[in-house]
């Protein structure tokens, strides 16, 4: 091997190749429109191609390629979620996490290290039995610690005894893992493209003709293509979308902020959270220790950074590890998530009958990727809402079925 | 730090308030605006009419801000809005 590498390293000549084709130009009809070419949509493009054998198929992107919240999020994978409907959702898309550098052929760096949660109060630890044992009853890798396994599991961490965020214990996942954002979006996008399916960065959706209950074209700053059948799937805007396609979903704009530091020696080979503290870190395969938390405080939709989001993300992350106190912060940024009422998706049917959501991802939506591209392009291909997507139809909300994961999702992401 | 004008007690660091959501269209009272009221709430890029509290002086009011920009326009007590 090292020496076959050598000789080729020797070699003069290298063909170049590339994993995503230039953006082609529009064809003025396609069977299946994917509107925003982020991990979902990509994903989604890679298993109607592969699965289902429609190949015609347009994703259109308003920026690059996976620049929106794909790109901008803190890789979190896990399954311990808090109703039976989530956790067998998600305990699908961890399974898909773990063999997908194998099924794409495309190493997604995919690391199961397990996720620990931190309690300090008692009322966060009876919601941890709650949580753990919902997990065991679904079958997930979920159980209460108590503090001496926390100080086994993570020797530098700052226990507080006797102080005013105490660790009293913690949920451990054993599941949970990360992945590598960019690799993930761009395997499923390199292999769909393998398929024939287009993928056209800097296209804009700006609106949709219709005919009845259906979609007959997707409007875009490129032009317009008749579409046989339309999924949404534009993370922050999927409100906005939705209006352009003539109906109301509800979801609401708030910022999510993160940061990384300077890459430090390995310290930490877990993901740990501390739900209390509105606090998650994790260490990257660079050593930065990549840091984020709770939401913003109020409804926006840019972009930008605030010194008092981020002041509160490092008082977390020192509280649990005050030796980080002399460490550089390297980058820092917001993506706009798009916020349900009950901290879950909305997945299936719209108002229109060719016209799929795959939305409301909010701040929790990468570690779905895969599973909920499955999911959307079985339910395009056959026309009809697989039983696991069922429960999070957006009409849930007109039947009062609502899906609570606030408590499971707030700061763990 | 952000500053946010209490009507009562003039400009303040924004972590002195609380945010209480966008003054709603829908109506709770009515059976037929129930669910729209509960979680179709106002989310436009754009202006943006909404609840704030000051809390060390509880004092509730309405801001409008946009909700791209950031920009807050304008702050007044409720029924009070400046001509
Ligand atoms: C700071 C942060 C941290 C996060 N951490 C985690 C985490 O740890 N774990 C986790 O599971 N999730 C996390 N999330 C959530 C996760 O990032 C998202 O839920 C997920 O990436 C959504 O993927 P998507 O493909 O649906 O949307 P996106 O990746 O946002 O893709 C949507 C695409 O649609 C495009 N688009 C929008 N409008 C149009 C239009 N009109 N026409 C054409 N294209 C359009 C956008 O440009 C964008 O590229 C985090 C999010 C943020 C912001």
């Amino acid at each position: 091997m090292p020496l076959t590498l050598l000789k080729y390293g020797l070699r003069g000549r290298h063909a170049s190749f590339r994993d995503i084709p230039a953006t082609p130009d529009l064809k003025p009809s396609y069977d299946v429109v994917i509107v925003g070419g982020g991990g979902h949509g990509l994903a989604a493009a890679f298993y109607l191609s592969t699965v289902h054998g429609i190949t015609n198929i347009a994703v259109l992107e308003k920026g690059y390629l996976a620049g929106g919240n794909t790109a901008r999020n803190t890789t979190t994978i896990r399954s311990n979620y808090l109703t039976t409907e989530s956790i067998r959702f998600y305990k699908e898309g961890v399974s898909l996490f773990e063999t997908m550098s194998e099924d794409l052929g495309f190493n997604v760096m995919f690391s199961q290290r397990g996720q620990l949660t931190l309690a300090h109060s008692e009322a966060t630890m009876r919601s941890f039995h709650l949580r753990a044992e919902m997990g065991k009853h679904m079958g997930v890798r979920t159980e209460v610690v108590d503090v001496k396994t926390v100080r086994a599991m993570c020797p530098h961490l700052n226990l507080d005894e006797g102080g005013m965020h105490e660790v009293m214990g913690g949920l451990w996942h054993a599941d949970g893992g990360t992945a590598r954002h960019d690799a993930v979006a761009w395997g499923y996008a390199k292999r769909a493209a393998e398929r024939g399916v287009e993928i056209h960065q800097r296209t804009t959706v700006t609106g949709f003709r219709k005919d009845g209950d259906r979609v007959t074209h997707v409007v875009t700053d490129r032009g317009e293509i008749a579409a046989g059948q339309v999924l949404q799937a534009v993370g922050g805007l999927n409100g906005q979308v939705a209006e352009m396609a003539g109906f109301k979903l509800p979801i609401r704009c708030f910022p999510l902020q993160a940061m990384v530091t300077q890459p430090l020696k390995p310290f930490l080979d877990i993901l740990l959270s501390s739900a209390n503290m509105h606090t998650y870190l994790v260490q990257s395969s660079r050593g930065e220790i990549v840091i984020g938390g709770g939401s913003d405080p109020y409804q926006l939709a840019s972009t930008r950074s605030t010194l008092d989001q981020k002041e509160h993300l490092a008082e977390g992350v020192l509280h649990l590890f005050p030796f980080l106190h002399k460490v550089k912060l390297l980058r820092q940024w917001a993506g706009i998530t798009d916020m349900t009422p009950d901290y879950s998706p909305i997945m299936g049917a719209s108002p229109m009958r060719n016209y799929w959501l795959d939305c409301g991802w909010g701040t929790w939506g990468f570690k779905a990727t895969p599973v909920a591209g499955k999911r959307m392009a079985e339910t395009i291909a056959t026309g009809r809402v697989p039983d696991i997507l069922l429960p999070f139809d957006m009409r849930r909300f007109d039947n009062f079925a609502l899906l609570n994961e606030m408590g499971a999702t707030a700061a763990s992401h | 730090m952000k500053l946010l004008t209490c009507p009562v007690n003039g400009p303040r660091n924004i972590i002195e308030f609380q945010y209480l959501g966008p003054v709603r269209a829908a109506n709770p009272e009515l059976p037929d605006q129930l669910t729209e009221a509960l979680f179709y709430v106002e989310n436009p890029l754009g202006m943006l009419t909404e609840w704030w509290r000051h809390t060390p002086s509880n004092t509730i009011f309405i801001a409008e801000r946009h909700t791209v920009t950031d920009q807050i326009v304008a702050t007044y007590l409720p029924n009070r809005k400046p001509a």
